[in-house]
């Protein structure tokens, strides 16, 4: 593609930042008791916050995402970040109107503190010394950076799965911050098999005995465990219909190996991503993520936390898809129905989509329409 | 004699301008069957009406949510049984009823999440409709009613007369009401004001429970 000028458009450049804060003695208290400090978090930011400060959008990245949502880290950077397609000038989430922020989350390992992260009390990599984080620690976490930006309430908050758990946490726990909520493709609280799936991941890596109970930060790691994690993780986010589709029983090979180093393109499918995780995330960051995901509910106790008066002015878009079987549409109409109690300005879409659970990140005019046109609205009737 | 009230009111079906024209500015409203929200962004342009829409259809919801109204995907069935009570000044189900399995149920359920309910339906008493039952025979077919008995999603037969008998045993008062003849898609038509039941295609009333 090249502009008007002939020449090829500059890439949108981002930088990552730092944030860090809970020194000692001011720790973060968190939900397991522990203090944790001092604790940084990596953010990156998109687009200009206004005078007023009323533009500002933060995205919550899924389990394995990161700061990186949008744009290049530099010149020769050959991959953008991972919602690219919904995030930048003149896209559904337009940074030339919007002031974006997306931060890693708390016990990520994507410069954000986490297991893999120095212990100050050491001087080692934490490891299993990481104190539990829950969905609710890594949102406390991200309001630090909030106020740190100067911003009392935020435009929107967008993010799914995992993502959309900490928009929801947002919601509850930080109601009169929320201008607008776009949760994606997630739930109010972990379902047996979403347990389940994690469970088997988990295992995967506690098995390897390259893992040694979480202290391996001076060799190779758990690379087997993790690649067997994340391949189970890619089964749950696509769908029978995907995988028909994408693979069918088609081989990568011309004949039958009749041995076990795999025969089926799904097969060599899974070992690629599995391959290509290893190089990017860390294992007990795994464990730590799907944990706080396990732990997440909203709903205990008998109420669900976000029946809140605060939140009866605020609008919410809610999108599930019809083949997500990770994050089933009826969890999103669970959360659109607590939210009618509130009398909140509840919209709510289910996609038809064969992707999965994998959708919300695929290109697709719908959601990018969803988004867009919502964002407009609240802009326009809680911005200007 | 036709109301067309103004410019965006001319393109929309006749008996949702009337509807409109019933609407308080500033109320809550909410939209049964909301379509691609013609009603719902009318009343929010020119009446500052906070509204909710339900509809079955993904492509018609994804619209509506497009144009920056507030629309929720779904059977409205199941989707009204969440709102509390009063939660909408006014309910509006056009030109639906006649398709619900359990309209008494409904009813109840809308005079609960709303003030006031305004409800039309196409009249089956109408004399086009008596007339094909008489010479011909066979279930009628018209402009409102364009469909042949093994197809048609209208499972209930109303008429103004019947309708008005029913809120009278379920102590429904009625606010309002008119009469109206248009095509079931036009955007004009007229009022009736005599020998409504013989001579409306449509009857639009807008009902409060009796406290």
């Amino acid at each position: 593609m090249t502009n008007a000028a002939g020449a090829a458009p500059k890439p949108l450049l981002v930088e990552r930042n730092y944030f860090t804060f809970a020194a000692s003695p001011d720790e973060m208290v968190l939900d397991c008791g522990v203090r944790l400090g001092p604790i940084t978090l990596a953010y990156e930011t998109l687009g200009e916050l206004n005078a007023s400060r009323t533009n500002a959008i933060l995205i919550l990245h899924a389990f394995s995402g990161d700061s990186h949502v949008a744009g290049y880290l530099h010149e020769d950077d050959d991959r953008p970040g991972w919602w690219d397609n919904m995030v930048g000038p003149g896209k559904p989430v337009d940074t030339n109107r919007y002031f974006v922020i997306c931060s890693n989350i708390l016990g990520g390992c994507s410069g954000s503190t986490g297991p893999s992260s120095t212990n100050p009390a050491t001087g080692k990599p934490y490891g299993l010394s990481f104190p539990m984080v829950t969905i609710k620690d890594m949102v406390r976490a991200q309001k630090h950076l909030i106020d740190h930006l100067g911003i009392t309430k935020l435009m929107s908050l967008i993010g799914g799965s995992v993502g959309g758990m900490q928009v929801l946490r947002w919601c509850a726990d930080y109601p009169a911050m929320v201008g607008s909520a776009i949760p994606l493709a997630t739930t109010t609280r972990h379902s047996a098999q979403a347990i389940a799936f994690n469970e088997v991941a988990r295992q995967a890596i506690m098995a390897d005995p390259e893992w040694n109970n979480g202290d391996y930060y001076n060799g190779s790691g758990p690379t087997h465990g993790l690649a067997v994690a994340r391949m189970i993780g890619h089964v749950t986010y696509l769908s029978d219909e995907a995988m028909r589709e994408k693979f069918g029983r088609r081989l990568h090979r011309s004949t039958l190996s009749f041995d076990f180093t795999g025969d089926f393109q799904v097969e060599s499918y899974l070992h690629h991503q599995g391959k290509k995780f290893v190089n990017r995330f860390d294992a007990n960051s795994l464990l730590y993520i799907t944990k706080a995901a396990d732990y997440f509910d909203l709903e205990r106790g008998g109420g669900n936390m976000l029946i809140n008066e605060t939140l009866a002015d605020v609008p919410f878009l809610v999108v599930s898809f019809t083949s997500d079987w990770l994050y089933p549409t009826y969890q999103s109409r669970d959360i659109v129905s607590a939210l009618k109690k509130n009398g909140s300005d509840v919209s709510f879409c289910e996609i038809e989509a064969q992707w999965g659970h994998d959708a919300f990140l695929v290109p697709n005019k719908r959601l990018d329409g969803l988004i867009s046109g919502f964002l407009d609205r609240v802009y326009h009737e809680h911005c200007l | 004699m036709n109301i067309v009230y103004n410019q965006d009111l001319g393109t929309m079906r006749f008996d949702l301008q009337v509807i409109a024209s019933w609407i308080e500015p500033g109320s809550r409203v909410l939209d049964l069957g909301c379509g691609s929200g013609d009603l719902l962004e009318y009343l929010k342009k020119h009446k500052q009406v906070s509204g909710t829409g339900i509809e079955f259809s993904e492509e018609k919801a994804a619209r509506c949510i497009e144009r920056g109204l507030t629309v929720l995907q779904g059977d409205f069935r199941q989707e009204v049984r969440d709102y509390p009570e009063g939660r909408f000044d006014v309910v509006v189900l056009s030109q639906t009823l006649q398709q619900i399995s359990d309209p008494k149920e409904l009813l109840i359920d809308l005079l609960w999440i709303g003030k006031r309910v305004i409800v039309s339906f196409p009249n089956f008493a109408h004399w086009s409709a008596r007339l094909q039952i008489l010479f011909t025979g066979m279930a009628p077919i018209t402009d409102q009613l364009p469909y042949e008995w093994y197809n048609t999603p209208n499972i209930r037969v109303i008429s103004i007369k019947d309708f008005k008998r029913f809120l009278r045993l379920f102590g429904v008062r009625i606010v309002r009401e008119v009469a109206i003849n248009t095509h079931h898609h036009d955007y004009k038509g007229n009022i009736v004001r005599s020998f409504k039941n013989l001579r409306a295609t449509y009857g639009i009333m807008m009902l409060e429970r009796v406290t």
